[in-house]
């Protein structure tokens, strides 16, 4: 039994999700390979290969991946997954898992099982459905398991590996999408699923204006990443990649500050799995307080430029 | 150019979806059910892009029980011209619709294929991936922004980070994200002269698909509760229980 983790990387290095993807596939045992494909991607896969528990890094570096375009990435990994005889394929949750992924296992003819928050068994598989209000336990009949990982449910592997590094043969160049640009939010703050501490508004900020205002100061103070709930991103207020929750991103930081964000469901499926929760809303019956552990009803205009200044 | 617009039927987003005793499922018996939010974007996209002169005809499908005509009905009083519901009682699961899909595209030759980029219910994010693959087709995910231009379509999505834009040749997959457009509500007439549009139905066996799940399910459960903690009285107590409590700052 061997697992394939396809990495995600930005070529130089790993990015974090494909630590949590490797404690992952450490779960459901056997051999571990990592698949770096990208284009000039050495330092990506020299880092995959310290990681703990791998035991053989494949290196496709052609062009072909220099966009990581689901086509070509797709049928180098349905090679790479027969001839290698793999077992599992899996990926982070994260927009590049699930964008190439499904592609795959629709080419190997078999089921993907989505955003796995536990391993029961090399074929059996815990994962929310319903905005996280249920937690489904599958199986799967398929010769092949193709699973992508939310991340924030394994811990990241540490260093410690020395893996072969293998460089492989590309794949064809289809030629298919081409990328015309990419508009990357440029922050100094911590990165939205990598951060220990996040600030979070919600419509109860008014405006964008205010939104940058009142929780900027916040989150530089606290060294925090920014979130939104979905009403502030349809409101206008913020991008859509500060979204949390079932339709944006899952966090897990060790604190989570959800200011004025009455708590949809669908924003608590993203975020109740912080470690400490604050929640600070001037309406006492706001659903977030059922899920707060600190919980102050106030005006945020006040309190949250208050809570700057006494920091 | 001919747009397919898959919609899926799924417990409504207002609803609290309740776990059943026997742990065999949600329950779903007299629970109010809806079209799919991101389907919902996608049949006023393909609507949009007919009103703009772009598309000729749009073609809403569904897969799955005699209701799903309903959200077939929906999305003619959103503007889709006809229907064809696939009916089917049992449980279809992301590849089988994929399958579906496919063999109703190679019937029907439209030049894009609009989809939600996942269903609120199962939360799996597959089909039009799944679907784009097994017809050898480029595709664009999560989309918020949606060009055709000629022979290409150019498409901005969200990524984890930001945006990106990708030019793909017709005919290709898009799926939609919540902000590529805000769906529209249905006039009472609409809704009436969407009664008469065609709706034809077809058995998966005609489509020569085997629809069999891949994946069992052995339980569903509810997720441990989170219980409440305590109301601080001022900014002065919440800094002192981070600080000195959960030690967190």
């Amino acid at each position: 039994m061997t697992v394939l983790v396809i990495a995600e990387h930005d070529n130089a290095g790993l990015k974090a999700a494909t630590l949590n993807t490797v404690a992952a596939a450490a779960r459901i045992g056997g051999d571990i390979h990592v698949l770096v494909a990208g284009a000039a991607c050495g330092g990506a896969a020299e880092a995959a290969a310290r990681l703990a528990g791998v035991s053989r890094v494949k290196v496709a570096d052609a062009a072909a991946y220099a966009e990581q375009g689901a086509e070509n990435l797709t049928a180098l990994l349905v090679d790479v997954v027969k001839t290698g005889a793999y077992s599992h394929v899996l990926a982070p949750a994260t927009t590049g898992g699930k964008n190439v992924l499904p592609r795959v296992a629709a080419l190997l003819d078999v089921a993907q099982i989505s955003d796995i928050i536990a391993v029961e068994s090399a074929d059996t598989f815990v994962r929310p459905i319903y905005a996280g209000n249920a937690l489904a336990t599958v199986k799967s009949a398929d010769p092949v398991k193709v699973i992508t990982v939310r991340t924030t449910a394994f811990d990241a592997v540490a260093e410690g590996g020395s893996a072969q590094v293998e460089a492989i043969a590309a794949g064809p160049d289809l030629g298919q999408s081409k990328l015309v640009g990419r508009e990357l939010t440029v922050s100094a703050r911590p990165e939205l699923g990598a951060a220990k501490i996040i600030v979070s508004g919600g419509r109860g900020m008014g405006s964008g204006d205010n939104y940058k205002a009142v929780l900027e100061p916040l989150a530089d103070k606290l060294g925090a990443a920014l979130g939104a709930s979905r009403a502030a991103v349809d409101a206008g207020y913020v991008p859509n990649d500060y979204q949390v929750g079932q339709t944006g991103k899952i966090v897990a930081p060790q604190l989570y500050l959800a200011v004025g964000i009455s708590g949809a469901i669908q924003h608590l499926a993203g975020m109740k799995d912080s470690k400490v929760i604050v929640a600070i809303n001037k309406d006492p019956e706001a659903p977030i307080f059922q899920v707060a552990d600190y919980g102050l009803v106030a005006d945020l205009f006040e309190a949250v430029p208050q809570l700057v200044g006494s920091l | 150019m001919k747009i397919l617009v898959p919609v899926k039927r799924v417990i409504d987003y207002n609803v609290k979806v309740r776990v059943k005793a026997d742990q065999s499922g949600v329950e779903l018996a007299n629970v109010k059910m809806a079209m799919n939010p991101f389907d919902e974007i996608a049949v006023e996209e393909a609507v949009r892009l007919k009103e703009a002169g772009t598309a000729t005809e749009v073609v809403a499908v569904s897969a799955g029980v005699a209701q799903c005509q309903e959200t077939l009905r929906t999305a003619m009083a959103i503007g889709a011209d006809r229907g064809i519901l696939v009916e089917s009682a049992a449980e279809l699961q992301p590849l089988a619709v994929a399958k579906l899909l496919k063999a109703l595209v190679q019937k029907e030759q439209p030049q894009l294929v609009i989809l939600g980029k996942q269903a609120i219910d199962d939360d799996s994010n597959q089909t039009g991936q799944m679907l784009a693959a097994l017809l050898g087709w480029p595709q664009a995910t999560f989309a918020s922004k949606v060009e055709v231009a000629g022979e290409r379509v150019q498409v901005t999505r969200e990524i984890d980070g930001g945006l990106e834009t990708l030019s793909l040749p017709l005919p290709a997959v898009i799926t939609t994200d919540l902000r590529l457009n805000e769906p529209r509500y249905a006039t009472l007439p609409n809704i009436m002269k969407a009664k008469k549009k065609p709706l034809d139905t077809v058995q998966p066996a005609d489509l020569g698909v085997d629809v069999s799940p891949r994946l069992t399910t052995l339980k569903v459960v509810e997720p441990a509760a989170r219980g409440a903690g305590i109301k601080v009285a001022d900014v002065a107590q919440l800094i002192d229980k981070l600080k000195n409590e959960a030690k967190v700052i």
